[in-house]
């Protein structure tokens, strides 16, 4: 078969669509959107298989499960931050046996391109204690893809792939394989093995405790766990991790001497091979993409034999993303020469579009609280978040997908007055409800603003999971009081009106919500132009 | 043979595409090609970068190492300060001489002209008003590239038909307009 030009998103996609899949759940979010993205067009052309967006990753990850249970083989995809809303899920799904071959995709974003923290997924794969594919380029993430399918039905386990932005939002040639067929139906015989109730859950976690054994010795065979001694050469050794490899790979014919050197792409750690290597070198030099996660296992607390060179002693950056150019310093390697020399060039940082619905919404908000001294304004995940950069700087905390709400709710309690929480619509339905309910209990004198411009518009104009016109009756089914759910239009000639129904909201001594509805205007350039071409 | 092309411009400029008509062009020659991309946040209005590395043997990395591109490609002037030290020491500069002013403290454009101006190899080209003799104002990227295509390693042939295959779905008129922008661009 030829090759095809993928993004490292895609050819994931491409590789579980091979490796037999029959179902795909996930919740937008860069850099992992494309994988879904991939999936869903497939399913539309195709009809062959399930794929659709999800509330939230938790929900996501609980339908991969029921798709497992019923022996479908089946991918769940999403950003690193997004599985601390799946952890709950996710850990537990590893003590269950899992039936249908049920794949992780977690997408980490080191350097954070577009997140609140750069976390390393590969310590949640080590405390669910289940194995972790790690590829370095589009081929391997579509190989490794494939394989993680055969491994999670071979140990009856849930596995992860971790990737981080720089893959998954590069392109290069993907030559495919075989393809397989998709499973047939078959429920999980053994119910036992699905019910985590006390009894049963000490069983499984002995179970899976016995597996990891298992796993340790498929990871220390595999040939996605290389190594390469030099017995001429002991200075000192090599251990990558992820794009890490291509880094030092890059800079390889700099050095006068090739180390001795081993790659992981799986885990859990081979750790016979890296005593192996540790017994051949004076020294260690670990470079990973992400947190320390293996040196951190290395070095432990007691002082070893051996000396270890990394993140932790800062011979390489503890933060952002590696490059080709920060790893060369602990490869005792010079900074290479450059035309160019940068001086200070101002600043670009991304900012609202031009006619966007949130600058008028926040120009509302804004002129509403003038006076009041002891006001806060707190926000949330999604493109509003630009709303904390001049000249709008009209909003105070930007905290995880959801928490504008409660932290409002909690202020409120606290006595800071006016409390105003700012949410988008999706990222309302995806974490935003339950704390709603929470203030629709203590009818907490707050006012929510949810700025619905119908999609998920920063991952690219997904659909919101229900359309705007159903999350006025949402509102009222969650038991806010009607009086007190008002619906705004931001646009320019609106904004006296907008400002006085704000400011009745606010002056209320109650939960109140104020919906103000307008289109994303980059979705509404895109389904103009969808019309036109139409016609 | 190695180049590495550090791509450069404004979110809603065309970059992306940029990469990927060169991209399909040097594939089509025959060549390894590897391009990194931002998405999400990051384009909304900001700076946009995508690296694009060409080789004829394999590619480790998919970001370009400081000191060896062989050339910037800008849609925008002040863009291409921004990145400078990724440059080669012969390396060289191609970029649309028209400013982007969506920040408050741009400096004046004739002080970034006359910091181009001080590399070796730049060439600062009117692609507005070429993209617009073209027939297409939005094919101010195909100028560009156009613009670029002497040192390119690969075939001005190719890249046509890269901009077929991309521009394809939208009729022969916009195919023909950009291919007319990327001659343009040429000369």
């Amino acid at each position: 078969m030829s090759g095809k030009v993928l993004l490292g998103d895609e050819a994931i996609a491409l590789g579980a669509v091979h490796a037999g899949l029959s179902s795909a759940y996930g919740y937008p979010g860069t850099p992992s959107s494309e994988i879904m993205e991939y999936l869903l067009a497939y399913s539309k052309k195709t009809g062959k298989l399930h794929a659709s967006w999800c509330s939230n990753e938790k929900t996501a990850y609980e339908d991969a499960l029921g798709a497992s249970l019923a022996g479908k083989r089946t991918i769940v995809t999403m950003k690193h931050v997004g599985l601390n809303v799946a952890a709950d899920p996710f850990v537990n799904s590893a003590l269950l046996k899992i039936n249908g071959g049920l794949v992780l995709v977690v997408a980490d974003d080191p350097g954070m391109h577009s997140s609140q923290d750069e976390q390393d997924s590969r310590f949640y794969a080590d405390f669910a204690r289940i194995p972790c594919f790690e590829p370095v380029n589009q081929q391997e993430a579509y190989e490794m893809t494939k394989e993680a399918f055969e491994i999670s039905e071979k140990f009856n386990v849930p596995v992860m792939i971790r990737i981080v932005t720089r893959l998954a939002h590069s392109r290069a040639v993907v030559v495919p394989g075989e393809e397989r067929n998709q499973n047939s139906m078959k429920k999980a015989e053994d119910k036992n093995t699905w019910m985590l109730l006390p009894a049963l859950a000490r069983k499984q976690w002995v179970r899976l405790l016995e597996k990891y054994n298992e796993f340790s010795a498929y990871s220390e065979k595999s040939d996605y766990n290389p190594l390469l001694i030099n017995p001429d050469f002991k200075k000192y050794g090599v251990i990558t991790t992820g794009l890490g490899k291509n880094y030092y790979t890059e800079n390889l014919s700099d050095l006068k001497e090739t180390p001795s050197h081993l790659h992981i792409g799986v885990y859990p750690l081979p750790a016979e091979k890296i005593r192996n290597l540790a017994g051949s070198v004076e020294k260690l030099i670990v470079i990973e993409e992400g947190y320390p996660f293996v040196e951190s296992k290395l070095r432990g607390i007691l002082p070893q034999s051996i000396e270890i060179e990394g993140k932790m002693d800062e011979k390489l950056p503890p933060v952002g993303e590696l490059n080709p150019d920060n790893v060369r310093p602990v490869l005792a390697l010079e900074a290479r020469e450059s035309l160019g020399k940068v001086e200070t060039v101002p600043g670009r940082p991304p900012q609202l579009c031009q006619g966007c619905p949130h600058i008028d919404s926040y120009e509302a908000i804004t002129k509403a609280l003038v006076g009041y001294k002891e006001s806060v304004v707190t926000s949330d995940i999604g493109c509003y978040a630009l709303g904390a950069l001049p000249p709008y700087s009209a909003i105070e905390t930007i905290i995880c997908m959801g928490a504008s709400v409660g932290t409002a709710k909690g202020a409120a309690e606290a006595g800071l007055k006016p409390a105003v929480a700012v949410i988008g619509d999706s990222t309302f339905y995806h974490s935003g409800l339950t704390s709603l309910v929470d203030a629709v209990s203590a009818n907490t004198p707050m006012t929510l603003v949810i700025l619905d411009n119908w999609i998920v518009a920063m991952t690219g104009g997904q659909e919101t999971i229900l359309p705007s016109s159903r999350l006025e009756s949402v509102i009222k089914g969650l038991g806010v009081d009607p009086a007190h759910i008002r619906t705004i239009v931001p646009i320019k000639k609106n904004l006296d009106e907008n400002v006085r129904i704000l400011k009745e909201e606010i002056e209320y001594e109650g939960l109140s919500v104020i919906l103000s509805v307008r289109e994303c205007i980059e979705e509404a350039k895109r389904r103009l132009k969808k019309e036109k071409s139409k016609k | 043979m190695k180049y590495d092309i550090i791509l450069a411009g404004v979110g809603g400029q065309g970059v992306l595409s940029l990469a990927a008509i060169i991209a399909t062009g040097a594939m089509k020659d025959g060549l390894n090609v590897r391009q990194s991309e931002v998405h999400g946040m990051a384009q909304r209005g900001g700076a946009v970068l995508s690296h694009l590395r060409i080789s004829d043997k394999d590619i480790a990395s998919d970001l370009v190492a400081k000191g060896t591109a062989s050339l910037i490609l800008s849609m925008e002037p002040l863009e291409v300060l921004r990145y400078v030290d990724y440059l080669a020491p012969d390396g060289a500069i191609v970029t649309a001489s028209e400013a982007v002013v969506n920040i408050t403290n741009y400096p004046d454009i004739e002080s970034v002209y006359g910091k181009l101006q001080k590399y070796p190899q730049v060439k600062i080209v009117d692609s507005v008003s070429l993209a617009k003799e073209a027939g297409s104002a939005r094919a101010t990227n195909m100028v560009i590239i156009g613009a670029a295509s002497e040192k390119l390693p690969v075939k001005s042939e190719s890249i046509k038909e890269a901009i077929a295959d991309l521009f394809g779905s939208k009729g022969q008129a916009v195919v023909d307009a950009n291919i007319k922008a990327f001659e343009l661009g040429q000369k």
